[in-house]
């Protein structure tokens, strides 16, 4: 096997992973807080690029070139709008469902999903929108005559945002009494409530970060393939919940650990493969799962309770 | 005191309603911020500008205020007000709906079978009828799934796909006629919903819905990409049309030397919309077979097991009922339901290809289904004429802003539909959650206590 060709997909694979572990990070937790699936969870990560590609016009027109600059302002202005979006989501279709028949959340999602893609294109236009490369150039690690493995200036943006983010996370999860509660929450929600943990907004708190997650992923996205649409949420909103369930739905080391693996696999099946069939792949991967090791790999197994 | 039509505003507590309000009216101006007051536009070149609306910003804060505002005063002064015993007008009508649905139903069938001889009647309506009753077919078939197994399929067209492919392929292969694919199709697609369904159903509720999303997905890739079989996303072209037990719709005059032309047959003058109304009444028979069909289903044991199993899947379990069959027949029998549409539609419009078979149509299709209500056959025919029918009632509305382009706003307003209906009333606009069978009819315990006596 040609050695650096390898390597070449292992560096694109790791940098698609990180965005979907972020988007997952999304599914994982709210899976894991109120046992719904967040089906327009994707379409909040597509709102999310949205909002990066009308801030980087915005200052383009402000005359605000310094392109780090750009990044950071950019990456707040668009977690800030997005986790809006994820909080109004949560405070109209999901809480007034609390305690509906078990299928009731689903299908709100859904709707959700179906009225978020008509509402971007609606608002911004069906057609796709560019956005000229910011970040260029990179670092060619190993050379031979005919094949040069590169890592770009974005690629090692991406990877290493990634790996700060989650692990400011897990700190946020493990030390800070937010996270407490939510931990708290997970396990057992009325006990919680009855220990004075504030219930709602706990919730509230929870799609707040996992839009800001998913909003980050949208910025990464809209850098690196530089073409966003209203339809991208459906796809990666799929791969991502794929990566939560194949790391163990509620777990949030597992959604990085599938997020990363669904990457890996995508690349390298588009590598080694065919890059037509390599969406099946993730539905095969998914399907599998689901029906062999429904808790995924490093999550616990659910019981069914009377 | 007199009860006051107006409550007193003392009782109402306004500045906490204002604060409410604002705080609302504060949330619509970050989300519409962005997205609506900055619209990205093409420049050509492959650039972009910014476009500002920020009047529309304003205009969607002012609503979101006065709104608000109208809700929390007219919640305010409900609740002064004595408990109504009264229902609600959605209540009373799905009740009247459930208790007329006989005559209902007949006076919607008299109106369907003579909608193209009625007055105002033209192809273009009975082209749209034929529309409705494709969405009625799918909906009806997808209901015996989700309303009366309860189990969520977000894969639906793949089924539809299968049974749109099967008799395009046998036709483009074998020269199989509609009337002779139409059988193979239902089987083929039954099959696939056994397969399909057989390793995912002991999953639990949502797991199935993603996993049967996840069949639809593939089978839509495959068709785009396996181009040596189903010609890949160019789709199939040249699809026959039904015949009228062998009488073809085609102008004698042109029709090649040995066919049978359905007007020539008949002594009639030949009109193309002899083949509109056919294929409306070929949907419209088929429509009522599957209603005729799920009808009686629903009062054999296996739609009895479909709806306990709905109910409760452990105490079925407990009862000896086998999960796992009964669902399998669910799904065998949607999606052969949903094939059969299939290959209407294939023959219909003379042309497939995998478009027309993305999730988007699930969703559309699942709309109609828990729109309508779970379970009603009625609350489907409902839905299935809303959802067409809106895109057309845009050309009432010409010079209308927003109603004039209705149709752009269909399935906008369908979303927000779903999140409504599920707050709302989430058994449907018009339910029929309820049981076909119960132990103790209504007014159970009366009854027994009558028996014991």
């Amino acid at each position: 096997m040609d050695f650096l060709y390898f390597l070449q997909q292992l560096i694109n694979g790791l940098t698609l992973g990180s965005v979907y572990g972020l988007i997952a990070i999304g599914y994982t937790m709210v899976y894991g807080i109120i046992g719904m699936i967040n089906f327009a969870h994707g379409e909040i990560y597509m709102i999310g690029a949205f909002i990066s590609v009308i801030t980087f016009l915005l200052l383009g027109i402000l005359g605000i070139t310094f392109v780090p600059l750009e990044i950071v302002i950019v990456l707040l202005v668009a977690m800030f709008f997005t986790a809006i979006y994820g909080w109004t989501l949560e405070r109209i279709a999901y809480r007034p469902l609390r305690g509906s028949f078990r299928l009731a959340p689903l299908i709100s999602a859904i709707g959700a999903s179906v009225f978020f893609q008509n509402y971007v294109q609606l608002l911004q236009g069906a057609r796709t929108k560019p956005l000229p490369p910011l970040v260029e150039g990179g670092i060619a690690l190993l050379s031979r005559p005919d094949f040069t493995v590169q890592i770009s200036y974005l690629q090692i943006f991406i990877i290493v945002l990634t790996i700060v983010l989650m692990i400011a996370f897990n700190t946020f999860i493990a030390k800070t009494p937010l996270g407490r509660a939510q931990r708290a929450c997970e396990q057992d929600m009325t006990m919680a409530s009855l220990l004075g943990v504030d219930v709602d907004r706990t919730i509230s708190l929870t799609f707040v970060m996992g839009a800001a997650l998913a909003a980050v992923a949208g910025l990464m996205v809209t850098l690196y393939y530089g073409v966003i649409d209203f339809y991208i949420g459906f796809l990666a909103g799929v791969k991502a919940f794929t990566a939560a369930v194949l790391g163990g739905v509620g777990s949030l080391p597992g959604a990085m650990l599938g997020g990363i693996l669904i990457g890996l696999i995508e690349a390298f099946w588009s590598g080694y493969f065919s890059i037509e069939y390599k969406d099946v792949t993730v539905f095969v991967i998914l399907v599998m799962v689901l029906i062999f090791r429904p808790s995924g790999l490093l999550g616990r197994p659910e019981v069914e309770k009377v | 005191m007199a009860v006051l039509a107006v409550p007193a505003l003392s009782r109402i507590d306004l500045p906490s309603l204002v604060k409410k309000a604002g705080f609302t009216a504060f949330i619509t101006f970050l989300l519409a911020l962005p997205m609506v007051g900055m619209q990205t536009t093409d420049q050509g070149a492959g650039s972009l500008t910014i476009h500002f609306r920020f009047g529309s910003v304003a205009i969607g804060v002012i609503v979101a205020f006065v709104g608000r505002l109208g809700f929390g005063y007219w919640r305010a002064a409900r609740a002064d007000r004595p408990v109504k015993s009264v229902p609600g007008v959605f209540t009373r009508l799905s009740a009247a709906a459930t208790d007329h649905s006989r005559a209902i139903g007949i006076a919607g069938l008299a109106f369907a079978v003579t909608l193209p001889f009625l007055p105002y009647s033209s192809g273009y309506i009975v082209d749209i009828g034929t529309n409705v009753l494709i969405y009625v077919m799918l909906g009806w078939g997808l209901n015996v799934v989700v309303g009366l197994a309860g189990l969520l399929d977000l894969g639906y067209v793949a089924f539809y796909a299968v049974g749109a492919y099967s008799f395009g392929l046998f036709a483009q292969w074998f020269g199989l006629t509609f009337w002779e694919a139409l059988p193979i199709a239902g089987v083929l697609s039954a099959s696939f919903g056994i397969v399909l369904g057989f390793p995912v159903l002991r999953l639990r509720g949502d797991y199935l819905a993603i996993v049967t999303l996840g069949f639809g997905e593939i089978i839509r890739i495959v068709l785009t990409n396996w181009s040596d079989v189903t010609n890949g996303p160019n789709g199939i072209n040249g699809i026959p049309r039904p015949s009228f037990f062998g009488l073809v719709f085609q102008d004698p005059a042109l029709a090649p030397e040995g066919t049978h032309t359905f007007a020539g047959f008949f002594g009639l003058d030949f009109q193309p919309v002899h083949r509109i109304w056919f294929l409306y009444y070929v949907i419209l028979i088929l429509a009522l077979i599957t209603n005729f069909f799920t009808l009686r289903l629903r009062k054999l044991p296996v739609g009895r097991a479909w709806e306990a199993l709905r109910e409760d899947e452990i105490a079925c379990r407990a009862l000896g009922i086998n999960p796992r069959n009964v669902k399998l027949s669910a799904f065998a029998i949607g999606a052969m339901l949903g094939g059969f549409a299939g290959s209407f539609f294939a023959t219909r419009q003379g042309f497939i290809s995998p478009e027309s078979f993305t999730f988007i149509e699930s969703a559309v299709i699942l709309a109609i289904v828990v729109l309508g209500g779970m379970g009603s056959q009625l609350g489907v025919v409902l839905s299935a004429t809303v959802l067409v029918m809106l895109p057309e009632t845009g050309r009432w509305f010409t010079g209308i802003p927003v109603l004039e382009n209705i149709g752009d706003y269909r399935m906008l307003i369908f979303g927000m539909a779903m999140i409504g209906i599920m707050i709302w009333r989430p058994r449907g606009l018009l339910s029929h959650r309820e049981p076909s069978i119960r132990l103790h009819p209504k007014g159970g315990y009366v009854a027994a206590e009558d028996v014991a006596r």
